[in-house]
């Protein structure tokens, strides 16, 4: 890696920090509003859907518009994702039940929303795990392949988390919903744009 | 900042003050119109007036006047007034926490009258023919919202019950409807269909009836903030905070159980009783505990809720024999 990677890669890697900057900030000045604890946890959700979202949009951009510097940020973005995901639980079960574990596995087997929240977070655990490119190499390229396909079913536990707790307003969910389909569109085969072309062409 | 600190409450006065209280009170409002244009004035122009961009005020400007009743008080700490004027649900100013204190001050409270149905003195009236200044009582309530978080508010109040007695509601009605105002001009959120517009609520005549219900019209010694649900509103503390309905202009004495606005958004998730009951969750969380706002913080557990919010004493005849989770 020679010393300008190694400028980019801090440089984003910084630039992961700052909403757990401004958050860490937050707290300390009290500016998270009168419920703070609640901001934290929702904020610290947001943004692990927001990593895990924006891990997803690499491949596309190199296909659609030829951006290809993000594939090699996939790694730390997605780990990004995971952290903040796991400090949306601490923050769960610090601030919801203040480590009442009796009240916190009630919680997690009573409350779908719980449920598929813990699930969209232990599916990313496998993956964390095998993030290592000596993993890649022991698993061999295509059964890692397979096993980060994980991922797209982690993102729909975590939506679907996302929009069974909301109590009426569905806007916030709903963005983040087209954010994902257009991602998932965007994979599709090539035949299925060939052919769509062809067809509006005739 | 002016407008704010003189504005709503000279707007309030012309509208409220009732005529047979006019003696009465106005040396006093005299008096406070004076201390404030000229006490507070060169306050404000010398600090707050510097703050540019916020239209809320951190600080009451203690002003109404009323008697507080003791009785059913809590002496619980009372929960910031920043806390209690910018933490609200007011769906017709935005979803968002924040939402109604930066959007409220679209909210035009004077002139405002209340359609009244059902009742032998019914018709439009004005707040001042509703509310004789001389009956305000200053009862400090808990509020448990149905997301877990609770507040203690100094509310300025009247008994409901003292103006249903004034109304004379019909022999035949049950129950109390209330609106709340849905005029997309002045309300932002109501152009997105969140809820049916207009926002309603209800009680049965029991319940409205019962000493602890009150129709405020202030909290903090101030008239309501517009974020409140100003100029006059509901404050039923054994209930759920969505059951206190903001910003009345409809009062209807029913036969029918009115359809209130939660109920109709979600039947399964709120019923129309919604009294404040640890033991039964809403489908998708607990209620067994509140966070209290200003006070459990990051290194305090969320306190127990308690049964009919800790008013079990005043209102748990009126639900004897019901089973409370049928009737959540």
């Amino acid at each position: 890696m020679n010393a300008r990677q190694t400028l980019k890669t801090s440089l984003l890697f910084s630039l992961c920090c700052l909403p757990l900057a401004a958050l860490v900030w937050g707290v300390a000045a009290n500016q998270l509003g009168a419920n703070p604890t609640e901001a934290l946890i929702r904020e610290l959700g947001q943004w692990a859907l927001r990593f895990l979202l924006i891990t997803l949009t690499a491949t596309p951009a190199r296909r659609w518009l030829g951006w290809g510097f993000l594939l090699s940020y996939r790694r730390m973005l997605g780990l990004f994702g995971f952290f903040y995901g796991l400090l949306h639980l601490i923050g769960f079960i610090w601030f919801e039940h203040f480590f009442n574990w009796q009240e916190l596995l009630e919680d997690i087997l009573k409350r779908p929303f719980i449920t598929l929240g813990m699930l969209a977070l232990l599916l990313l655990v496998p993956l964390a795990v095998t993030s290592t490119r000596g993993a890649v190499r022991r698993l061999g390229f295509k059964t890692w392949q397979r096993l980060h396909r994980l991922l797209y079913l982690a993102v729909s536990a975590a939506l679907v988390h996302f929009f069974l707790l909301v109590k009426a307003d569905l806007l916030e969910p709903l963005i983040y919903l087209a954010v994902w389909v257009l991602l998932l569109v965007l994979r599709l085969p090539d035949r299925f744009f060939v052919l769509r072309w062809r067809s509006v062409s005739e | 900042m002016s407008k704010l600190l003189f504005g709503k409450q000279n707007e309030y006065q012309r509208a409220a003050l009732p005529e047979s209280a006019v003696t009465a009170t106005h040396d006093y409002l005299n008096r406070r119109q004076f201390i404030q244009r000229w006490g507070m004035a060169g306050l404000a122009l010398a600090t707050t007036s510097l703050v540019t961009g916020t239209l809320e005020a951190n600080q009451p400007s203690a002003s109404l006047k009323s008697t507080s009743n003791s009785q059913y008080d809590t002496t619980e700490a009372l929960t910031d007034y920043e806390s209690v004027t910018t933490y609200n649900n007011y769906y017709e100013f935005g979803t968002g926490k924040s939402d109604p204190a930066r959007h409220a001050h679209q909210l035009i409270t004077d002139p405002w009258s209340v359609e009244i149905r059902g009742a032998a003195k019914q018709g439009s009236m004005g707040l001042d023919q509703l509310i004789d200044e001389r009956d305000l009582e200053r009862r400090i309530y808990r509020l448990r919202c149905v997301e877990g978080w609770s507040m203690v508010i100094p509310w300025i109040g009247i008994p409901l019950r003292k103006i249903i007695q004034r109304l004379e509601p019909d022999n035949s009605a049950k129950y109390v409807e209330f609106t709340t105002l849905a005029d997309p001009q002045q309300m932002p959120g109501i152009r997105r269909n969140v809820l049916d517009w207009p926002y309603r609520e209800g009680l049965t005549m029991a319940e409205a009836m019962n000493p602890l219900t009150l129709l405020a019209v202030g909290l903090y010694d101030e008239y309501l903030p517009k974020q409140n649900g100003a100029p006059l509103r509901l404050v039923v503390p054994w209930k759920y905070g969505f059951k206190s309905i903001k910003s009345i202009v409809g009062i209807d004495f029913t036969r029918q159980q009115p359809l209130t606005s939660w109920n109709k958004s979600n039947a399964q998730e709120y019923g129309f009783y919604s009294n404040v009951n640890p033991e039964v969750a809403h489908p998708r969380w607990s209620q067994a505990r509140e966070r209290r706002i200003g006070e459990d913080s990051f290194f305090t557990p969320k306190r127990e809720t308690l049964m009919f919010n800790g008013y079990a004493e005043q209102v748990a005849h009126l639900y004897a024999g019901m089973d409370l989770r049928k009737h959540f």
